[in-house]
């Protein structure tokens, strides 16, 4: 099993390298969404302080919906997606390993790349630990979640924009808690209880969502 | 494709006296039983939303705090109540019919769909009528609100993702999958008053104590939700047998019921 999921991970890895470009994109998005608010609400330093972690963390949930749908369509598109259902190795397991392969891939750059868009913001540096924090736990959240919509959706017509509008609602949670985090950082309390639910957000989607993004991906290669 | 016709549908080998329970698991059987069935939740509807609007413009006394303003509650609450009591039971129908693979099942759960939609969709609306004498506010991003705006977009995701699919099986199944996701939700709405402050009111009405309002007001609200929920079936009864219809389009006994029509 581990075998199995040491070997997806890296063939994921290894293609994603193949096609740099399409990381590069995603990250890219992300930076020139996190520079459009500053543009379009005016540089006063209170607001942009202010409304940096809401903004960061909707850069960021948009950002890695941008890349969800990279997660199978390559693989059904070229039937290594129904050998995978047809083998040995649980589907579950290979879940997991593509999932994690994304997140490396699409979510951990975003962690990385947000202290220092923070900083566009002035954000006290105090609350860049929280920033990162909330979205280190949050991004996973974020993959394995859009997972079941990539799963749902596969070679559909609607494409990217039926996969937001199945997906948003359900990411509602992890940003209202992800940005409280930091919102709540700021107002001088303590982020743990935000940041305690969100691992308990992590927790529940490792467990829950291979079954479904499995499931739907037994009903969608059919 | 006749072999639904050729052979009524039996369960395994009965015995005089015991229940086929599955008598009505299929579409062929369910179709006429919702026909005979809509008149009477729709009569009940009316009578109860009738006698519950009596109840709450006539019966029940003038709120302490709010004055007549507050008779909106007739209908929010209720349509709130049942926005998220249909969610509930569409996940389950159609889950059941991934589990056991039922056709009916799915289309129920797709009939169910549109009518939950309406009622999240009333219970925002009354609600933004309702906030804005008594709060000076059309909206605010509490977690009541929040979480009920989120559940309006679950029902859309819903439908517009069966509505993408071509192959019914697929859409079912997939639309089974986003509904059981979505599920959890409901209780982040339900006791959302209860784990954030917020503005919206707390809750008044447990199923462990005695309500914390005149007891005209609570019996109005429930005899509103009553009212509600048979007009729910009534109109998913409607839906269904369109479904139905859409779907078996292709088998013997449809030919026959269209024939017949004309």
């Amino acid at each position: 099993m581990l075998t199995a999921l040491r070997c997806v991970i890296n063939r994921d890895l290894l293609l994603a390298l193949r096609h740099r470009a399409d990381v590069l994109t995603a990250l890219l998005f992300f930076v020139i969404v996190v520079s459009l608010f500053p543009l379009g609400l005016g540089p006063e330093p209170n607001l942009l302080r202010s409304i940096a972690p809401g903004v960061i963390w909707v850069a960021a949930l948009l950002a890695s919906m941008l890349s969800l749908t990279r997660m199978f369509s390559e693989d059904h598109a070229d039937g290594t997606l129904e050998q995978m259902l047809l083998g040995a190795s649980p589907l579950g397991v290979i879940v997991v390993a593509k999932v994690t392969a994304h997140w490396l891939v699409s979510g951990l750059p975003l962690v990385l790349i947000a202290p220092v868009l923070a900083l566009q913001f002035d954000l006290h540096q105090s609350l860049l630990g929280v920033l990162t924090l909330s979205l280190l736990l949050g991004t996973p959240v974020l993959s394995l979640i859009g997972a079941i919509g990539a799963a749902l959706t596969l070679g559909l017509r609607g494409g990217g924009v039926l996969l937001s509008l199945l997906v948003l609602p359900l990411y509602v949670p992890v940003l209202i808690i992800g940005a409280g985090a930091v919102d709540i950082a700021s107002a001088g309390l303590s982020a743990q209880g935000h940041l305690l639910v969100l691992g308990a957000f992590l927790v529940v989607a490792v467990v829950f969502a291979p079954w479904a993004i499995a499931a739907a991906l037994r009903i969608s290669a059919e | 494709m006749s072999i639904s016709s050729e052979k009524k549908m039996t369960g395994p080998s009965r015995k005089r006296g015991n229940i086929n329970w599955f008598k009505y698991a299929s579409p062929q059987t369910f179709f006429p039983l919702a026909a005979k069935l809509t008149p009477w939740f729709g009569v009940a509807a009316a009578l109860l939303c009738v006698a519950g609007l009596y109840i709450g413009f006539f019966v029940a006394p003038t709120d302490a705090q709010q004055g007549e303003a507050y008779r909106i509650i007739f209908i929010h609450v209720p349509a709130a109540w049942m926005s998220m009591f249909i969610y509930v039971v569409m996940a389950f129908w159609a889950g059941v019919g991934l589990v056991f693979n039922a056709r009916l099942s799915g289309m129920w759960a797709s009939a169910l769909a549109p009518s939950g939609a309406l009622m999240a969709f009333i219970a925002l609306w009354t609600g933004a009528l309702w906030g804005r004498p008594t709060w000076g506010t059309w909206w605010v991003w509490d977690a009541r609100l929040t979480s009920t705006l989120i559940l309006l977009f679950l029902y859309f995701g819903f439908m517009a993702l069966q509505a993408a699919i071509d192959d019914q099986r697929r859409a079912d199944k997939a639309g089974a999958v986003l509904a059981l996701t979505g599920v959890v939700n409901i209780p982040i709405i339900y006791f959302s008053v209860q784990w954030w402050n917020t503005l919206h009111q707390g809750a008044s009405v447990s199923l462990t104590s005695a309500p914390t309002m005149a007891a005209t007001m609570f019996a109005g609200m429930i005899v509103m939700t009553l009212g509600f929920w048979m007009y729910s079936i009534a109109a998913a009864l409607l839906r269904v047998r369109c479904i139905i219809l859409e779907r078996e389009r292709r088998s013997d006994w449809v030919a026959h019921y269209v024939r017949t029509l004309k």
